[in-house]
């Protein structure tokens, strides 16, 4: 038990210190908007890792929550005239409420089943999102009102990077959490064998759609958090490549491991960052990295790592 | 009743190039266990291929015969260099391969052809036929003559040849099959080619209706696999129906419904029959044994 504690500490710690240090080695503003857009998409990474890592279920349309996020805050100020905080707010609560109401009959499917039902869910969503132009801007996207807090204008790169680094900081820390409440419990449950934990009395339906619930509340505020640091918001970020590249970072990083999902967010945002001067073949590159990425790290980065280094350790 | 029949021929037409992608999926399903979102870059590189080799003088048949074969290529070329190394992964990874397969093709196309949309002339003119007061355009019966055959061929090849029995073994159950000597590496590399040729055919008998760009894939393969999970995955007449109904749901939405959501009728659709019938129209029911 103390052992446990305290890796979890250890964890947040070093997160903590790398978010703290790395400030200090970046030589332009450039590398804090990389940085936060790192910080932002291993949140959302997280969230989703709580439903496919620990409870087992895979959803190809998460980016549909994200973009929930992110145009709450958008359309909130600009056609309502709700203040910027309270949109976020109002973005988490629409995406939890709307994963509430679909959860139940897309969670009773299993396999490819499950994976086409979610993948619809979210083409639907960039769909209302691209033709719904009066409201959403269309394809080509809307402004977001800077996020003010209390008379305090949250804007440039810089406090971004520390906004966004705090806002992991906490999801990692709940998602640790979780990990280790009976609600963790019931959803590692579910991953190893849903029959099993039906048979010893778990609700296997209701945790089901708590783990789609915090998922899409994670993905929520991650979108809104995107929207606010751009200041502009497009349907790319509701749309399917974006459930995708979220799906890959999970699994490239380490299904039910929350570091993975930080580690794997970092390699897969930087990495284009760094081919951009390669910028006609940022497509074929993208494809590249996700094919060859998944053959040779089929466990994820941060399992297949700690794997060895125990190995080494016994020898 | 014009109004009617007009629907009633693009829903079938569009449904006839639903199916045939819906029928490569089921193909590869079926000897793999792999979901292939590729799938629709075959569409993508039959139309593509097709329409540079004709605007480089190749004649149409020959450029046809070339983009099948070059789709045939890297169909062997994903299997052999994306799915065999990670053979024994899991359901999800397989499926990242793939869509990062689609990436890097659409990717591809963009570099080795161009961002443009592209048009290829009509087979035989275009010149709308008059049928029962609907305008139909000739290609249209290329669409759904060609589409016929191919799944025909698809039959006979699988109910009436050694080496499509092999296929149907392999899908049933892919150890028995191996133990009674049949080799399943090349009987899945002749799935992904095969499933190749029948999505480039696709592509090029429908590029002169719908035009073709370096990413009409995406939209072709998420409705193709739609199409094959609403007539049940895995059955291959489950894949025809379902690509044709789609075809039908969509033409009948968007002329009496609303145009403007035309690409969102499938996606609905989906949801609702899942809701309803979670194996699809013509799954079996799978009993989970424990």
């Amino acid at each position: 038990m103390r052992a446990l504690i305290s890796q979890r500490l250890i964890i947040l710690a070093v997160l903590a210190l790398v978010i703290a240090v790395l400030p200090f080695v970046f030589p332009s503003s450039y590398y804090f908007r990389v940085a936060s857009l790192v910080w932002v998409s291993a949140l959302a990474a997280i969230g989703l890792n709580i439903l496919m890592g620990q409870a087992g279920q895979v959803s190809l349309g998460h980016a549909a929550f994200f973009g929930i996020g992110a145009y709450a805050v958008a359309i909130g100020p600009a056609h309502f005239g709700i203040p910027s905080w309270a949109a976020l707010l109002l973005g988490a609560v629409l995406s939890a409420v709307l994963a509430y109401l679909v959860g139940r009959p897309i969670l009773r499917l299993k396999g490819h089943y499950l994976a086409i039902a979610t993948l619809g869910l979210g083409v639907l969503m960039a769909l209302v999102i691209t033709t719904e132009s009066g409201w959403t801007g269309g394809p080509d996207g809307m402004p977001v009102e800077r996020l003010s807090l209390f008379g305090w204008r949250v804007s440039g790169s810089y406090t971004w990077y520390w906004v966004t680094g705090g806002l992991l900081l906490l999801g990692t820390w709940i998602a640790l959490n979780l990990d280790d409440t009976p609600t963790g419990r019931a959803f590692r449950a579910l991953h190893d064998s849903e029959v099993a934990a039906q048979v010893v009395g778990v609700d296997v339906a209701r945790f089901k759609l708590q783990a789609f619930v915090i998922a899409a509340v994670y993905a929520s505020f991650a979108g809104s958090a995107l929207a606010f640091m751009n200041g502009f918001i497009n349907p790319d970020q509701a749309g399917f490549i974006h459930s995708v590249e979220l799906v890959t970072i999970v699994v490239l990083g380490g299904l039910g491991s929350v570091v993975g999902s930080i580690v794997g967010a970092a390699v897969l945002v930087t990495l284009p960052q760094a081919l951009t001067v390669f910028h006609e073949y940022e497509h074929l590159l993208l494809g590249l990295i996700i094919i060859v990425s998944m053959i040779f790290m089929r466990n994820g980065i941060v399992p297949s790592l700690s794997a060895l280094l125990s190995q080494r350790g016994r020898s | 009743m014009a109004e009617f029949l007009q629907f009633l021929i693009s829903g079938l037409t569009v449904g006839a190039v639903y199916a045939l992608v819906a029928l490569g999926f089921t193909l590869i399903y079926n000897a793999s266990g792999v979901v292939n979102f590729a799938q629709g870059e075959f569409v993508m590189l039959g139309g593509m291929v097709t329409v540079f080799a004709v605007s480089l003088g190749l004649p149409l048949p020959l450029a046809a015969l070339l983009a099948i074969g070059i789709a045939v290529v890297i169909g062997l070329l994903l299997h052999r260099l994306a799915i065999e190394p990670a053979r024994g992964a899991s359901a999800v990874t397989l499926i990242i391969i793939t869509i990062g397969a689609s990436i890097f093709l659409r990717g591809l196309a963009a570099v080795v052809f161009d961002k443009q949309f592209h048009k290829l002339p009509a087979f035989t003119g275009e010149a709308p036929v008059d049928i029962l007061g609907a305008a139909v355009q000739p290609q249209s019966f290329w669409v759904l003559g060609g589409a016929a055959i191919v799944v025909l061929a698809l039959y006979v090849f699988l109910e009436h040849t050694i080496i499509g029995k092999a296929v149907l073994a392999t899908a049933a159950n892919r150890l028995a099959a191996r133990l009674v000597g049949i080799n399943t590496t090349t009987i899945m590399a002749l799935a992904f080619g095969g499933s190749a040729a029948i999505g480039a055919i696709a592509g090029i008998l429908v590029t002169p209706i719908t035009l073709t760009s370096y990413d009409a894939g995406t939209l072709l393969a998420l409705k193709g696999f739609a199409a094959a999970m609403l007539g049940g995955m895995g059955n291959p007449i489950g894949a025809v129906v379902g690509g044709l109904l789609l075809g039908l749901l969509e033409a009948f939405g968007a002329g009496y419904l609303s145009s403007t959501y035309k690409d969102a009728f499938a996606f609905l659709v989906i949801l609702v029959v899942l809701f309803a019938a979670p194996q699809g129209l013509f799954g079996r029911r799978v009993v989970e044994r424990v």
